[in-house]
C-alpha cells in the first residue's frame, strides 16, 4: 500500500471496476514468478535448469500457505510497536466477509490479501538466483519459510502497514523497491558469503545454456510487472495507476538501452543477455518511483540504473562473491538506485505530495528514501546470513562437491531438463522402467524384481 | 589407395558434396567434429564476462579413392570448402593399404 494515501470522507463502497482491474493486476504478478524461474532457468548450465526453476516454482507453494496461515497478518495486521502487525481475523483469511473492503480502498480484503500475496512470492524465489547450482532443496524450501516468516512479512509491515515506521516516516516505496527488491537483493548477499561460491567459479566457463528462455523468461516479467506496478494503487480512479504503467514502460526501454549501449562500448557487442538483464534493471528502479516521478524522470531514473547495474554485475569477479546470477548486481543495485532516486524525481503530482530534490523539495525525501533503504538493506543482509548459517549448521545448506559437479538436477530433483539421446539412435544409455508398487501385494515384488533398474 | 579426410566448416557440407558427385567419387563418410586451428576458436561475452570458445564446430569428411585421382580429388574438396575466412579447416591425404567391401567381399579398387 503506498503512503500518501487520502481517505475519502464518506465509507467507499466495492467497486467492480477496481476489484476486477486488481484480481487481473493479482494475475499478473503471479506470472512473474514462473517468469523468473525461466529467467534464472536459462541463465545456468544444462545440468541446473531445473532446480532453478523449482527454487522459483516452490515459492508459490509455501508462501501461499504461510501468508494465508499468518503472514498477511504479521505484513497488515494492527500494528506493534512499528515493527510487525497482527490481526486475528486475518490468520487462516477466516475472519472476513467476501464483500469486506480493505480500508480506505473500494476492493475487497480478499483482493488486496492475494495481490500481496504475489509480491510475497516472488521476493524470496529472486533470491534463488545467487544461489544457482549448489544449495540442497529441502534446505532452501526451510530457508524459504523462515526467511518470508522473519523477513519478509515484517519489512512489508515496515514499509506499507499503516503504523509500520518506514509508512509512517513517509519512505516511498510504491510497488516493493525497497520491500521486494533491496530485500531480496540484500538477502542474497547474506546467504552467499556463508555458502560461498559453486565448484570452478572463476575457473571453468559457466555459460548460460539457453538465451531464448532468459528472453522468454524476463519478457514474461515485463508483462507481469505491469499487474506489480499499475496495481499498486489498489485501484484506478485517478490516473495514478496509469502514470505507473506508463513510467514502467518508459523506464523499462531506457534501461535496457543503456545497459546495451554501455556493453557495446566496452565490450564491443550488443548481447542478449544484456537486453534482458537491463530491462530487469529498469523494472527494478522503476518500481519504487514510478508513481512518483513524471515520464521523462522514469527516463532518467532507467537509464542510470541501466548503467548502474551493467557495471554492478562484474563487482562479483573483482571481489570473488558467486552472485551466480547477478541478484545483487541487478536487483540490489537496481532497487537502491530506483528507491534512491525518488529523492531527485519525485514531482509531488503523483502518489504522493513529496516533492525530491530536482522538484524544489530538497533533501527531505532523500534522507527518508535513504533511511528506509539502509534499514531493510542491514537488517535482511544480517538476519538471511544468520538464517543460513543456523540451516548450514543443523541439516546443511549445500550439496556434496561430486553431486554439484555431477548436476543438481539429477542428484535433487531425479530429473534432468533435456533428453538428448533421442537423437543419435542406438546409443542411447539403456533404461528400464520401474512401475509404481500396486495395491495387490501378491503381484507387486515379482513384478519389481523383473523390472530391475539399469543405471545409466 | 588414398584416404582424404577433410576437416572443414560445416555449412560447406553441401558444395563439398555435389562438388565430390560432379567428379565422380561414389561414396563418403561425413561426421560432426569438433577443434581449432591457428585462431583458437572465438569469444563470447556474458554481462561482461568474457568466454573463450576454443573448439568450434566442424565437419570432418572422408573419402576413400584411387592413387590417381588423389591430388584432382584435393583440388575439387579445397576449391568447394574454401570461404577466404579464417576457420576454413584442412585436407589432407594418406595411403590406404587395403578397403574391402562387405557386402561383396571385394578388394582394392574394386571395393571403391
Amino acid at each position: 500500500m503506498p503512503p500518501g494515501i487520502t481517505i475519502a470522507a464518506d465509507a467507499p463502497e466495492l467497486s467492480a471496476a477496481n476489484t476486477g482491474f486488481m484480481l487481473i493486476c493479482s494475475a499478473l504478478v503471479m506470472l512473474m514468478t514462473p517468469g523468473l524461474a525461466f529467467f534464472y532457468g536459462g541463465m545456468v548450465r544444462v545440468k541446473s535448469t531445473l532446480n532453478m526453476l523449482m527454487m522459483s516454482f516452490i515459492s508459490l507453494g509455501i508462501v501461499t500457505i504461510l501468508w494465508v496461515l499468518y503472514g498477511f497478518s504479521i505484513a497488515f495486521g494492527t500494528d506493534h510497536g512499528s515493527l510487525f502487525g497482527w490481526e486475528s481475523d486475518y490468520v487462516g483469511l477466516s475472519g472476513l466477509g467476501v464483500n469486506q473492503l480493505w480500508d480506505g480502498y473500494t476492493i475487497p480484503v480478499y483482493v488486496f490479501a492475494v495481490f500481496q500475496l504475489m509480491f510475497a512470492i516472488i521476493t524470496p524465489a529472486l533470491i534463488s538466483g545467487a544461489l544457482a547450482d549448489r544449495v540442497k532443496f529441502t534446505a532452501w524450501a526451510l530457508f524459504v519459510a523462515l526467511w518470508a516468516t522473519i523477513v519478509y512479512f515484517p519489512v512489508a509491515h515496515w514499509v506499507w502497514g499503516t503504523g509500520g515506521w518506514a509508512f509512517e516516516l513517509g519512505v516511498i516505496d510504491f510497488a516493493g523497491g525497497t520491500a521486494v527488491h533491496v530485500n531480496a537483493g540484500a538477502a542474497a548477499l547474506g546467504v552467499i558469503l556463508v555458502i560461498g561460491k559453486r565448484v570452478g567459479f572463476k575457473k571453468d566457463p559457466m555459460r548460460p545454456h539457453s538465451l531464448p528462455l532468459v528472453m522468454l523468461g524476463a519478457a514474461l516479467l515485463w508483462f507481469g510487472w505491469f499487474g506489480f506496478n499499475a496495481g499498486s494503487w489498489l485501484g484506478n480512479d485517478d490516473g495514478v495507476g496509469a502514470l505507473m504503467f506508463v513510467n514502467t514502460q518508459v523506464a523499462t526501454a531506457a534501461a535496457m538501452l543503456a545497459w546495451l549501449l554501455y556493453e557495446k562500448i566496452r565490450h564491443g557487442a550488443f548481447t542478449t543477455l544484456g537486453a534482458a538483464s537491463g530491462a530487469v534493471a529498469g523494472l527494478v528502479a522503476i518500481t519504487p518511483a514510478g508513481g512518483s516521478c513524471s515520464p521523462l524522470g522514469a527516463i532518467a531514473i532507467g537509464a542510470i540504473a541501466g548503467l548502474l547495474c551493467a557495471m554492478a554485475v562484474g563487482l562479483k569477479f573483482r571481489f570473488g562473491f558467486d552472485d551466480s546470477l547477478d541478484v545483487v548486481g541487478v536487483h540490489l543495485v537496481g532497487g537502491v538506485a530506483g528507491s534512491i532516486l525518488v529523492g531527485f524525481f519525485a514531482t509531488g503530482g503523483g502518489q504522493s505530495k513529496a516533492q525530491g530534490l530536482f522538484y524544489g523539495g530538497g533533501l527531505e525525501q532523500l534522507w527518508k528514501q535513504l533511511a528506509g533503504v539502509g534499514a531493510v538493506l542491514a537488517y535482511s543482509l544480517i538476519a538471511s546470513a544468520v538464517l543460513a548459517l543456523l540451516i548450514d549448521r543443523t541439516i546443511g545448506m549445500r550439496v556434496g562437491e561430486d553431486d554439484e559437479v555431477a548436476g543438481i538436477d539429477q542428484v535433487e530433483h531425479a530429473e534432468t531438463a533435456y533428453d538428448f539421446s533421442g537423437a543419435g539412435g542406438g546409443t542411447a544409455p539403456r533404461t528400464t522402467v520401474v512401475p509404481a508398487p500396486v495395491a495387490d501385494s501378491a503381484q507387486a515384488p515379482a513384478q519389481t524384481q523383473q523390472n530391475k533398474k539399469v543405471d545409466a | 589407395m588414398k584416404l582424404i579426410t577433410a576437416v572443414v566448416k560445416p555449412h560447406r557440407l553441401d558444395e563439398i558434396k555435389e562438388a565430390l558427385q560432379a567428379f565422380g567419387v561414389q561414396g563418403l563418410t561425413v561426421t560432426e567434429a569438433s577443434g581449432y586451428g591457428r585462431q583458437r576458436g572465438h569469444t563470447e561475452v556474458y554481462r561482461g564476462a568474457e568466454y573463450t570458445v576454443d573448439l568450434v564446430p566442424k565437419i570432418r569428411i572422408e573419402v576413400l579413392v584411387e592413387d590417381d585421382d588423389a591430388d584432382q580429388v584435393l583440388e575439387v574438396v579445397v576449391k568447394a570448402a574454401r570461404t577466404g575466412k579464417i576457420g576454413d579447416g584442412k585436407v589432407w591425404s594418406v595411403p590406404v593399404e587395403t578397403a574391402i567391401r562387405v557386402r561383396t567381399g571385394e578388394r582394392g579398387p574394386d571395393a571403391l
